[in-house]
């Protein structure tokens, strides 16, 4: 009896292993940029081509910087989490509309709301390169003298927003 | 309206499915026969709504119904319209779905060719295959559904990743998925004989020819994944031990010893305990490949859409499937007893080292996948295990596994004497050393190359004496095709597979050893030379795709005076996912490659090049494939039809005889 139940345990123990990895959650590989001024751009404004928006603009606030696109699914899944933030936290969150078109881009945010102060439109993708984006919906954290403080990398969920950018964004707006 | 219909079919397969895992087996314990046969219509049910959905979706990519979130992820109006169809499994959702109708297929195919099985045995197994199927719909359903809509939908959609854009990338899934869920049967028989307690030679007899069906396809899927890296990927490897490769190759080192381990169950009525956990095992390794590439624990850097549930979601389905099984096994197996004896020397010992050293291979790596995540969950910080390490741990078990590869024919079962077979083979082994010498002293090769072509040679020699020797026995006068077709077509299927792997590892051993590349920097008109050949890069032209944009070199290719071939590189600009492809060039040939690819171009008009030559490449495909064919020939053995016509003979006929398992 006892050896035809080894592989059951060993399956076990692999499980727990399993299991665990499943918690790890490797969206937390340490991004280089933690630590460093946020890259600096100019782009213009998703809604408005006249108007250009650059990281200068928010020097002395603390703020979020999301990036995302029409074509992805898992940043519409986070879209309650980041209306949850705003309502919470009043923290500006900044768009980086990420290798999109303007048309789809506005036609996205009038479907499903907006919880940006303003998007930034990154046509080419080039400024997500410089931010290191791999992967979209990633998400910043940039303290007031303009570094990065946080990224976030997959959709952000109503948990991440209570246990990780709340206390982060309470200390860097207390400090 | 297409996708809700598709949706629909979705959900009432699932019903059926219900139907299908519960009522047949509750007929068993019960006895009643009614509840028993209804395993067969509601698989037959299930499948044809399978069969719906997997239509609806792929009508959706046809018609570019971008509203569809799934197709607007994996498709474009650009892209051609055979790619479109491949599209349906080029992401995450539709591959569950490929996945799904696989099995559906695979069941629907058990109900016709099985029906000469005891009834309640049938209904059980069907049963099993019902959980399997519940638990794919219910994961497709809630997490990953493959109809879901984004209304209003956008105008266009963002293309289907361009490595997934050709003809290798369009079969190897359902290749793969083919042989995945091929061993469900396996399984499935595995459990269900768990279940009532009867385990004898006419189980192995009746898992045999379907587990060498599922092996056939693994192989061949497999197979098509490492050609379309080699040609694909631009920069000539062809196997690179990552997760997802390792996730197919797991399963397949399992079924090897799995269908060897079928055969002494069958023959000789041994292992059978062994034989039931195997079965187990490479079901599991299978769902657990799927449950590595799909919930981003290993992958996540690439994984767009990894979603937290869905990995939990396959853990729960794993620990319920594997952990439920094992644990049958666990308190069942003691009951089905170890089978026949055999002495040390002898096939039955010869084939328990084949099936150690395979499960011990399969083993180190699936270590290897998973060990920097366990030294992620201790805390032990983050780190990937690399080709060196999956080279370092299985080579050295697979020498002696080629070794014993060549012996295991000559051996009789049960017992057999050391000396006899020594003398039968001790002129092969003297053969196949001289030539091992040769090729160090004479072409100076490395050791390594010397072991691995005296190994393949060792395993081709023996396989084509042990040919020789057992066509001399027939009646005197029986001309050469009489003699080869009394050898019933299993014996053809082991020959064929084993020179296959014969000729595999001369491929892979004079590759590994004797390959050389060249990287260059060229101008049009400039030219590199490799060894004799001399390449020049003779002109360069834009040229525009339907989806792409591309940069198409001409090379021409000559030794010495002799013109050899002209070659044409590409690299290709995709536009809608912004994303460069190099489209390599070979020459195939019997003993060598030449592999020609293009790279960056520098801002003075230079070009980045690669030139290879690649020996014997061609080997590794043909051993694939002769393996494949193998496998083939041993599951259309006359054997397996013969003992359902037996049996349908034997019993009041149920239905019309189907027999035919190919």
């Amino acid at each position: 009896m006892k050896r035809f139940a080894l592989p059951l345990g060993i399956f076990l123990i692999l499980l727990v292993f399993l299991g665990i990895g499943l918690r790890l959650k490797p969206q937390e590989i340490p991004s280089p940029f933690i630590g460093k001024p946020a890259p600096a751009f100019t782009l213009t404004l998703l809604h408005d081509a006249q108007k250009s928006f650059s990281p200068k603009d928010m020097l002395g606030k603390v703020w979020v910087l999301n990036v995302w696109a029409s074509w992805c699914a898992p940043c519409r899944a986070e879209l309650p989490a980041l209306m949850a933030l705003t309502k919470e936290a009043a923290i500006p969150i900044v768009g980086l509309n990420y290798t999109d078109t303007r048309s789809a881009g506005n036609k996205w945010l009038a479907s499903f709301g907006n919880p940006y102060q303003l998007s930034a439109f990154d046509a080419d993708g080039k400024v997500g390169i410089d931010y290191g984006v791999y992967g979209v919906p990633e998400t910043f954290v940039i303290d007031k003298s303009g570094f990065i403080r946080m990224k976030h990398a997959g959709p952000v969920t109503e948990d991440d927003i209570k246990d990780k950018f709340l206390p982060l964004l309470k200390e860097l707006s207390g400090g | 309206m297409i996708p809700e219909l598709g949706n629909l079919a979705l959900m009432l397969a699932l019903c059926l499915a219900g139907i299908q895992a519960t009522l047949p087996i509750v007929g068993t314990f019960r006895n009643n026969t009614r509840w028993m046969a209804l395993a067969g219509s509601a698989a037959a049910g299930q499948c044809l709504f399978v069969v719906l959905a997997f239509a609806s979706l792929t009508a959706s990519f046809i018609q570019n119904d971008f509203s569809v979130a799934y197709v607007a992820a994996n498709s474009n109006t650009l892209l051609p319209v055979f790619f479109r169809i491949a599209g349906v499994w080029g992401g995450h959702e539709g591959s569950l779905l490929l996945w799904t109708l696989m099995l559906a297929l695979w069941t629907l195919a058990v109900t016709l060719l099985s029906r000469q099985l005891p009834r309640a045995t049938l209904a059980r197994i069907l049963s099993v295959m019902g959980w399997i199927s519940i638990g794919f719909l219910v994961f497709m359903l809630f997490t990953s559904n493959p109809f879901e809509r984004t209304l209003p939908g956008p105008a266009d959609g963002r293309d289907l990743n361009p490595l997934l854009q050709d003809l290798g990338m369009i079969v190897h899934p359902p290749l793969l998925y083919m042989g995945y869920v091929g061993f469900s049967v396996a399984f499935a028989f595995s459990i269900a004989a768990l279940i009532s307690g009867e385990l004898d030679a006419t189980w192995a007899r009746w898992s045999r020819p379907w587990t060498l069906v599922a092996w056939m396809f693994l192989t061949l899927g497999i197979f098509c994944g490492s050609f379309w890296a080699y040609y694909e990927l631009g920069w000539g490897g062809w196997w690179f031990w990552d997760a997802v490769e390792n996730a197919s190759f797991m399963p397949w080192l399992l079924g090897t010893a799995l269908i060897h381990s079928l055969a002494v169950t069958e023959k000789r009525g041994s292992f059978k305990s062994w034989t039931v956990l195997l079965a187990i095992l490479t079901f599991s390794l299978s769902l657990l490949g799927t449950f590595l590439v799909r919930s981003g624990v290993l992958t996540s850097v690439h994984a767009f859409a990894t979603d937290p549930r869905r990995g939990f979601y396959i853990l729960i389905f794993l620990a319920i499937v594997t952990g439920g099984s094992l644990a049958l096994y666990a308190w069942r197996a003691p009951k089905i007893g170890l089978g026949g004896q055999f002495s040390l020397f002898s096939r039955e010992a010869l084939l328990l080292v084949n099936n150690v050293l395979l499960v011990v291979a399969a083993g180190t790596i699936l270590l290897g996948t998973l060990y920097p995540l366990f030294l992620d969950a201790l805390n032990l910080g983050k780190i990937s295990v690399g080709p060196p390490y999956f080279e370092a741990v299985f080579v050295p078990l697979m020498i002696p596994l080629l070794l014993l590869t060549a012996v295991g024919p000559f051996l009789a079962w049960k017992n057999d004497s050391i000396q006899a077979v020594l003398g039968r083979l001790r002129w092969l082994a003297l053969g196949a050393a001289v030539v091992a010498a040769l090729a160090l002293l004479v072409f100076k090769t490395s050791v390594m190359v010397a072991v691995g072509v005296t190994l393949a040679l060792w395993i081709l020699f023996a396989t084509l004496s042990q040919v020789v020797q057992r066509l001399a026995h027939a009646p005197a006068g029986a001309s050469l095709l009489k003699r080869i077709s009394r050898q019933p077509r299993s014996y053809w299927g082991m020959v064929i597979a084993h020179a296959g792997i014969g000729i595999f590892v001369v491929g892979v051993t004079l590759i590994k050893g004797m390959e050389s590349a060249q990287d260059a920097s060229l101008h049009v008109g400039q030219s590199v030379t490799l060894g004799d050949y001399e390449f020049t890069f003779s002109a360069l032209k834009k040229i525009q795709g339907p989806n792409y944009i591309a940069a198409r070199g001409t090379f021409e290719v000559r030794r010495g005076a002799d013109s050899i071939t002209t070659l044409h590189p590409e690299k290709r600009f995709y536009t809608v996912q912004k994303m460069p492809m190099t489209e390599a060039a070979i020459d195939r040939g019997f003993t060598r490659d030449l592999y020609v690819s293009i790279g960056e171009a520098a801002p003075d008009g230079a070009w980045l090049v690669r030139v290879q030559h690649k020996p014997f490449v061609s080997w590794i495909w043909a051993g694939c494939l002769a393996i494949a064919l193998g496998g083939a020939l041993a599951a259309s053995d006359r054997r397996y039809r013969m003992v359902a016509r037996q049996r349908a003979a034997a019993s009041p006929p149920i239905s019309s005889p189907v027999h035919s398992f190919v």
